[in-house]
């Protein structure tokens, strides 16, 4: 089983790595997975690594680490020759003295208003409530606003599924609303039209239909939440009794709908109040990652697992240990976390047990675990592995004694009759009214999506469809294949396409519209626990674009209104109308109407003996691989396909760009002989698509996961072939996953762009981590692991006074969940550019933000853990020393200033510091000349340009705004008021900013928690950003499962 | 064999090295003189603009405070150039006819700014904030000169980098009491900068720092 694939015959796209031999295809053949299990069979104690080439010391790992960027990535190889070279810049150098002599800076306009509007100030942003859809349900968020272009997404803080926290995602949709690639105008047949016109072919075939009573008509949407949409459709489908109104997202919750209807006999939604439960049980849902509500359930987990240790009190940066002197004893309490799941998710992550199995193994488990609380008429389980057992066993007597303060959740991709059998566990424990809330449904309509298109298509082939209007959404992508939907839709007379791009589906429309951006129009939305929020343009649409609202404006007759006045419409119908004026403005200052989340409702729980799917008695496990089908950590279903940002994104398990690929466990690996970037021809259902793959530590042993929303053909230039297309594996009857699979090699190598092992610290005790019952007996365990600091006086160059605020960052491992959302919120606030694939392959990423992600012990169940990384900020800085023009310099607060305009590239800094956090400007990245993503750009931090180094600076921009007006008002910077775009985007609460001169700040608190621990320490660089070194909460009477 | 230079090649190699050390050098003064000059920084060289506005005849004569058009100065980092809304607040009144205006109204008619030129042009990677330096006892005056002196506006002080320094480093030479931040040709009390200064930096806990990160972000 050991057949090597030769790098030699491997693919190397044409961009690159140009001049260069194929290095890390060859090095590749040389790693084995025999020579990782034995090096890490070899160690001992608590064992970080991460990556298989780390283990195995492969070459392009040590590449890496003996050279920050990879051999010869920093070199000249462009065709122009050295000499050449030479001689061109001693041409310019000459030319550039002339140059000095010529006029002085072209005169700059200043052009004011001819009348300034109200409560408008140049050069002060303001900030607007307005709301975001993450994970399917609305999430609020302040919006910053430049002069009248937005530039930065933050949290509300007063929205309960936001609390002030966003997701990556939430803060790329900036990016995709100056995205260059929207589409810009409504088109016919391609060919540019105006609005009118469309209105006018509209009013003719709605005429038509009118006729026959609307019998042709379809609409198809997404999930519709927002009760104005589902206003203004039902009026049309009172208007036309004929019309369909269908819905369909290629990433549904049918099975949560339908397994809600199974339970009780009605639609119920179901969310969770984490922050009362003690045991919660995942079994297969990524809740802390995506989903309704997610951001609210990482703030409330992370709230239940908050352990202080209050230890010395903080002095200054120094995060030294001293022995015990006083003993304080941990207070807080930890909740537990027990994950079964079908893919390694950051749920699992932050499970303090986990199981990995196959996706078809959860029933037989819930159906164990129903029978042990005693849920009456559940069907047995079947047979369980003895690990499996003991996983359940414990698990169950948790929840037993902790019943009324757990939770039970399901993945939405688990059968229907697996979440009727979990609402039924957590009735039976009495979780319900507890932490597990149930409620009227906040879908407009929540119903089987799945269903709903095969209706839509067979009402299609039949030729019952004469006008077809897909509002958002790209079914030619992602129906499912053996539908046949581009097929099909040629049978529809008339077709409209209503969306953000121009995409696969609007190619084959009659019509384009273009969708405004959520930034860009009036809509409204629910959140997860159903609050009403609403949602506020920050800008008129940059391009033609029409709000969903304003499109079915048309069939209602109603084209005169703007999208305000039917939004306000619809909520003065809805309100009821008395007092209306006082409660739509405070809505529309606040984002959403305080107090409108659903209540509770008390459905009853049917019996659970009906919960079996028709046929089906006990859950029947198939063996053989499973390939399963999950939307892609960043970019989800292939929406975001266009968005750089989240394009170049580290995957949070993989560390992947660019890319998608099959995840294949290591067993899997060894017994096909398969090594990271090989490429494999995967076949399920009769079609066939070539994926790499790579091998992920923790992956269930026979699952395959794959990623949608990749392989677009039509997405922008961004995201047009960029991976492989996953949806065409998947059909409506293996929506989730499908054994049969087959898994072939093709003798193929690419290289992936994968930055796990960049910017790589060499080990020495970075993650920190041990269990609550350790840490209770033991405080100072997190100093006793490491090498020793050395003597704060052992260096050649003076302290620095810090006599005002000396700014410090603490950042608590037990809380971060690895989301991301930091990183994007760094790139959106400091104007970080986008490099592209190849530049990644050269390890030139700029993000300033990197979250590094250890595996811990064994290859096949690894625990994980996430550390971010940004400058330390050290007191004894190793890059300040070696700037020869004194580009970046230490500042009275402890800063690592850094001048970009003094940079002249030598690079010195970057090659001295430690922790890899500089970053170069290897080429021109960012985008100086798309008229758009000029609006983008933060105005209160510099735009950088190619030669220049950069690095996090702790959003010196915020501190200095902050210092300015405390300063007017003569008082002292409040704890707490500055806030880094890192700690706002944080759902965890895991990033703490402040004055560690000040000991009652929260920040000085948390450095003199005796888990606090710097990194490199021994280095004596003293760094100002230190770690809270993370807990786990095993249950004790299990053994490790 | 005959020598191949004469013994007057010494002097002239030696001339040739060292004297092209001193025309570098020399280059390299007159360049960086050139570019301190009034010439280089355009200091005292009044700006053209549309319209000829005068801050002699609006400040220095009929007294307008500063802050009547600049409207933004205590509270952020632009002092904010008036709308024409805040022109035609007289000359809807006075001179409605006077063809030096002609830009303003036209302006006001058909909603198009009136388009300025910049006197006072600092680096995009330079972030300067008005507010806090007129709320902490900096004039207009320290800064923008005798502008109610200034028929058209230029630029009095060459906006170096050292010249910023200067007074982030000794901010007592430069202090004034806050009442007299908008005042023109503002004297201190018996003409002693020194234990003015002094105080005032007590009193209005002046410290302004030098870090880089103070103006470069």
């Amino acid at each position: 089983m050991s057949s090597v694939i030769d790098g030699k015959d491997g693919r190397h796209d044409s961009d690159g790595m140009p001049g260069t031999p194929p290095p890390a295809g060859a090095a590749m053949s040389g790693l084995s997975l025999d020579t990782v299990r034995e090096r890490l069979a070899g160690k001992t104690g608590r064992v970080y690594w991460r990556s298989l080439e780390e283990l195995a010391e492969a070459p392009e790992f040590t590449d890496l680490l003996h050279r920050e960027f990879p051999r010869q990535a920093s070199e000249w190889t462009d065709a122009v020759s050295r000499r050449e070279f030479l001689h061109v810049m001693a041409a310019s150098l000459a030319l550039a003295g002339l140059a000095g002599c010529g006029p002085r800076n072209p005169a700059e306009k200043i052009l004011p208003y001819v009348k300034a509007p109200e409560g408008f100030i140049p050069g002060k942003p303001l900030y607007y409530a307005s709301t975001l859809l993450d994970g399917g349900a609305a999430t609020g968020v302040l919006v910053e606003s430049h002069m009248g272009r937005p530039t930065k997404i933050e949290g509300n803080v007063r929205h309960p599924a936001s609390l002030g926290a966003t997701s990556a995602v939430m803060q790329a949709s900036i990016l995709t609303m100056y995205d260059p690639d929207r589409s810009q105008v409504v088109t016919s047949l391609e060919e540019v039209r105006p609005w009118n016109s469309f209105v006018q072919a509209m009013t003719q075939a709605l005429a038509a239909q009118k006729a026959v009573g609307g019998s042709g008509l379809r609409i198809l949407t997404e999930t519709v939440n927002s009760p104005t949409t589902a206003a203004q459709l039902q009026k049309i489908l009172a208007d036309y009794p004929g019309a369909r109104w269908h819905q369909y997202e290629p990433v549904n919750r049918d099975n949560v709908v339908d397994g809600a209807r199974m339970a009780f006999g009605e639609a119920v939604d179901t969310h969770f109040n984490l922050l009362e439960a003690r045991v919660i049980v995942s079994l297969d849902r990524d809740f802390l990652f995506e989903g309704p509500g997610h951001l609210r359930y990482v703030r409330d987990f992370a709230r239940g697992r908050r352990v202080v240790t209050p230890g010395k009190a903080a002095h200054g940066a120094d995060n030294g240990h001293e022995p015990a002197a006083h003993h304080d004893a941990p207070s807080g309490t930890m909740s537990r976390l027990y994950v079964a799941e079908s893919a390694f998710t950051n749920t699992g992550a932050r499970a303090d047990h986990r199981l990995a199995v196959r996706p078809d193994m959860i029933e037989p488990i819930v159906r164990e675990i129903a029978r042990q609380v005693g849920v009456t008429g559940a069907l047995a389980g079947g047979s369980l592995d003895a690990n499996t057992q003991r996983f359940v066993a414990g698990l169950t007597a948790d929840l037993r004694s902790n019943a009324g303060a757990g939770a039970v959740l399901v993945g939405d991709h688990q059968p229907a009759a697996v979440h009727a059998l979990v609402h039924a566990i957590n009735a039976a424990l009495g979780n319900v009214g507890g932490p597990v809330v149930h409620t009227a449904p906040i879908a407009a309509r929540p119903e089987n999506q799945l269903e709903s298109i095969r209706t839509l298509v067979a009402d299609m082939d039949a030729g019952r469809v004469q006008l077809l209007l897909i509002l958002g959404g790209n079914p030619i992508y992602t129906a499912p294949a053996e539908m046949e939907f581009a097929d099909r839709l040629g049978k529809v007379g008339f077709r409209v396409h209503l969306g953000l791009y121009e995409d696969e589906t609007s190619e084959l429309c009659h019509w384009h519209v273009p969708e405004t951006h959520p930034l860009e129009a009036w809509s409204d939305a629910r959140a997860y626990d159903g609050t009403m929020s609403i949602v506020q343009p920050l800008i008129a649409p940059l391009y033609e674009g029409k709000s969903v609202h304003e499109f079915l404006a048309v069939l209602t007759g109603e084209t005169a209104r703007s999208g305000y006045e039917l939004v306000r419409e619809a909520w003065k119908a809805a309100t009821g109308g008395a007092n209306f004026e006082a409660i739509w403005s405070e809505t529309v200052h606040d984002g959403f109407l305080t107090g409108s989340a659903a209540i509770h409702s008390q459905a009853l729980i049917r019996d659970a003996g009906t919960f079996a799917p028709a046929g089906v008695s006990t859950a029947t496990v198939s063996t053989g691989p499973v390939l399963a089908f999950r939307p892609d950590p960043s970019i989800g279903d292939g929406r975001h396909a266009n968005n750089g940002w989240l394009q170049e994104l580290s995957k949070p398990l993989t560390r992947l760009t660019w890319e998608n690929v099959a995840l294949i466990s290591p067993v899997m690996a060894q017994s096909l002989g398969l090594m990271n970037g090989h490429v494999v021809e995967l076949g399920a259902g009769g079609a066939t698509t070539k994926a790499p793959v790579w091998i992920l530590p923790g992956q269930p042993a026979e699952v395959i996961t794959v990623h949608l929303g990749f392989g677009r053909t039509r997405a922008g230039r961004v995201g047009t072939g960029v991976g492989f297309d996953a949806n065409k594996l998947r059909s409506a009857s293996s929506f989730h996953w499908t054994g049969g699979v087959t898994i072939k090699k093709t003798g193929k190598k690419v290289k992936l762009a994968c930055t796990q092992d960049h910017q790589s610290m060499e080990g020495r005790h970075l993650v920190r981590s041990a269990s609550l019952s350790e840490h209770q007996k033991n405080p100072h365990w997190a100093h006793e692991v490491g090498t020793h600091e050395p003597p704060r006086d052992l260096t050649l160059y003076k302290d620095y006074p810090y006599n005002g605020n000396a700014w410090g960052l603490a950042i608590d491992l037990t809380s971060c969940v690895g989301c991301n959302a930091c990183v994007i919120a760094c790139q959106a606030e400091n104007n970080i550019p986008v490099v592209g694939k190849s530049q990644v392959w050269r390890g030139r990423e700029m993000a300033w933000l990197r979250i590094d992600r250890y595996f811990e012990g064994d290859l096949d169940d690894p625990a994980l853990h996430y550390q971010p990384v940004m400058c330390m900020q050290c007191e004894n800085a190793p890059c300040e020393t070696v700037c020869p023009v004194a580009a970046t310099v230490h500042n009275s607060e402890g800063l690592n200033d850094m001048a970009y305009n003094r940079c002249v590239g030598t690079r010195y800094c970057s090659n001295n510091c430690p922790y890899k956090v500089r970053r170069f400007n290897f080429m021109q990245y960012t985008d100086l000349k798309t008229p758009s993503m000029k609006l983008l750009n933060n105005p209160d931090v510099t735009v950088r340009t190619r030669g220049v180094m950069e690095k996090c600076t702790y959003c010196v921009q915020r501190i200095n705004t902050v210092r300015i007006e405390s300063r007017k008002a003569n008082r002292p910077i409040r704890d707490g008021e500055i806030v880094t775009a890192c700690q706002q985007a944080c759902p965890a609460e895991a990033i703490v900013f402040g004055d560690i001169n000040d000991p009652n700040s929260r920040v000085a608190k948390l450095k003199a928690d005796t888990r606090n621990y710097g990194l490199l320490t021994d280095l004596n660089t003293r760094p100002r950003t230190t770690y809270l070194a993370r807990l786990e909460n095993p249950n004790p009477d299990m053994g490790k499962v | 064999m005959p020598q191949l230079f004469p013994r007057s090649a010494n002097a002239y190699s030696r001339f040739t090295l060292f004297g092209s050390i001193f025309l570098i050098a020399g280059i390299g003064y007159v360049a960086t003189e050139i570019n301190r000059s009034g010439y280089g920084t355009q200091t005292d060289v009044h700006v053209d603009q549309p319209v000829p506005f005068s801050h002699q005849h609006h400040v220095g004569q009929l007294g307008i405070d500063c802050r009547y058009c600049h409207t933004s100065v205590e509270e952020t980092a632009s002092a904010g150039m008036p709308p024409t809304k805040t022109c035609m607040n007289c000359h809807s009144q006075i001179w409605t006819n006077a063809a030096m205006l002609e830009p303003v109204r036209a302006s006001f008619r058909t909603d198009q700014s009136i388009e300025w030129v910049r006197v006072h042009d600092l680096p995009d990677f330079v972030y300067f904030n008005h507010s806090i330096h007129v709320s902490k006892g900096i004039s207009c005056e320290t800064c923008h000169g005798p502008v109610n002196n200034m028929p058209l506006v230029y630029k009095a002080n060459t906006m170096f980098m050292e010249w910023c320094l200067e007074c982030h480093r000794a901010p007592e030479k430069f202090v004034r009491p806050r009442e007299a931040v908008f005042e023109f040709g503002y004297e201190p009390p018996g003409g002693d900068q020194q234990t003015l200064g002094e105080r005032l930096v007590a009193e209005y806990h002046l410290n302004p720092k030098a870090d880089c990160s103070i103006c470069h972000r």
